[in-house]
């Protein structure tokens, strides 16, 4: 019967991809021995996917103006402009009008700057351990062609190994009232970054490279054209700097 | 330097957490509204160089129990309880059921499930969020995961031979 001992604790952990490395071999011989456990691993895991699939809409879903108002209302005004960006580079114009606020239209045309857009992105999808993209790089090439449908242009996507980060893979956002991809990047560490493309950046000027801080989040940025350019990471600004220097180069030969 | 303005960033999170919590949009809303309102109040309480995420967390989850406790307009089930007639899943009445079948657990088990599997928190954030110990962390969860399940798609967990339930050591 000690063979089917095992741990409620560890049987969490395994479900959760928690479980330190090197059990993981005497655990799944124990697993091996326990249909049982076998089979709560597999309903924790398909309860952790269907919580996604059911609720992951939301964090893309237009956030009704009055919820920024809530976190702007006991603050200085440059906060209430910075909590409305933020809640329109989530939603986009489509949710927003859709949902059935009133909301004036200059605000909705109004695009927020690309690193903004950018940092909010790399903050919501980075944390994820199990689903941080849509599409994972081995498809690669139905990723590329994807989101260069959706974004209607032909994207790069560097390649980073060199400095160290391989390619996790990408998603699709809505940005202003275009489209914005997001590719991530992940280290040996598990460190990640992201670089962030939106096609709605019509009437800003085009800039050269530009560096911003969002709270704990570095972005390099640059336009070109209807498009921008964002790479994010939580790091020192000369470490980014390195690899967006990288980046640069492989899109702009 | 981080800055109040950091707040909305997590918004998109505490909402999806939120929704999944009270599985009612306009329910949902509120809280988050209530949490932010209550954010930007206690603002100058927050750590310089704590975890934001694990901070409005908890805002959100004493405002969600105080919430129960003063309007308890759903009767959780008591450990133990067994479910009258829970019918099985049809095709696509699937993610249908996780809602109704979330609501019916005690909210305990609700949030460490939707705080460890939906915000992919660690143990230790989430006890952290919840004030509670790591080992009721994992007993809560180890629980209200079972319990789901059960909801889901009925029985318990059982071996082939469907006669002994799984041996687990605290």
């Amino acid at each position: 019967m000690n063979d089917f001992l095992i741990r409620e604790e560890e049987l969490q952990q395994y479900i959760d991809g928690r479980m330190p490395a090197e059990r993981m071999v005497a655990f799944e011989a124990l697993l091996a021995q326990s249909p049982a456990a076998a089979e709560q691993v597999r309903r924790g895991r398909e309860l952790t996917r269907l919580c996604h699939t059911e609720f992951d809409g939301v964090l893309n879903e237009a956030v009704p103006p009055h919820l920024t108002t809530a976190a702007t209302r006991h603050s200085v005004p440059w906060l209430a402009i910075a909590a409305s960006v933020a809640c329109l580079a989530v939603g986009g114009s489509v949710g927003w009008f859709a949902h059935g606020e009133l909301v004036p239209r200059q605000i909705v045309v109004q695009a927020p700057p690309v690193y903004r857009e950018a940092a909010i992105a790399h903050v919501v999808y980075t944390k994820e351990v199990r689903h941080p993209v849509e599409v994972t790089d081995d498809q690669h090439e139905h990723l590329v062609t994807w989101l260069s449908k959706r974004l209607g242009t032909k994207l790069k996507v560097p390649n980073l190994h060199d400095v160290g980060y391989d390619l996790m893979g990408g998603r699709g956002l809505p940005s202003g009232s275009g489209y914005g991809a997001q590719f991530m990047y992940q280290d040996a560490k598990g460190k990640r970054l992201t670089l962030y493309v939106s096609n709605d950046k019509k009437g800003n000027v085009d800039t050269a490279f530009r560096y911003a801080q969002e709270g704990p989040v570095g972005v390099f940025y640059w336009i070109d054209g209807n498009f921008g350019y964002a790479l994010s990471g939580e790091m020192e600004r000369d470490k980014l700097l390195a690899v967006a220097d990288n980046v640069y180069k492989q899109l702009n030969p | 330097m981080a800055g109040s303005s950091d707040i909305v960033i997590w918004i998109p999170r505490l909402r999806r957490y939120a929704r999944a919590l009270t599985g009612d949009p306009a329910a949902a809303d509120d809280l988050l509204q209530d949490t932010l309102t209550r954010a930007m109040e206690k603002f100058s309480l927050w750590r310089e160089g704590s975890d934001l995420r694990a901070w409005l967390f908890t805002i959100m989850h004493n405002l969600f129990v105080n919430g129960l406790r003063n309007r308890p307009t759903t009767v959780p089930l008591d450990e133990g309880e067994s479910l009258p007639g829970h019918t099985t899943a049809t095709d696509d009445s699937t993610v249908n059921d996780l809602v109704k079948c979330l609501a019916q657990l005690p909210h305990e088990q609700r949030e460490i499930i939707l705080l460890v599997a939906l915000e992919d928190m660690s143990y230790k954030e989430a006890a952290q969020v919840l004030s509670i110990p790591i080992g009721t962390v994992m007993s809560r969860l180890s629980r209200g995961r079972e319990r789901l399940g059960q909801l889901m798609w009925g029985g318990a967990a059982r071996d082939e031979a469907g006669e002994v339930e799984l041996r687990v050591v605290k």
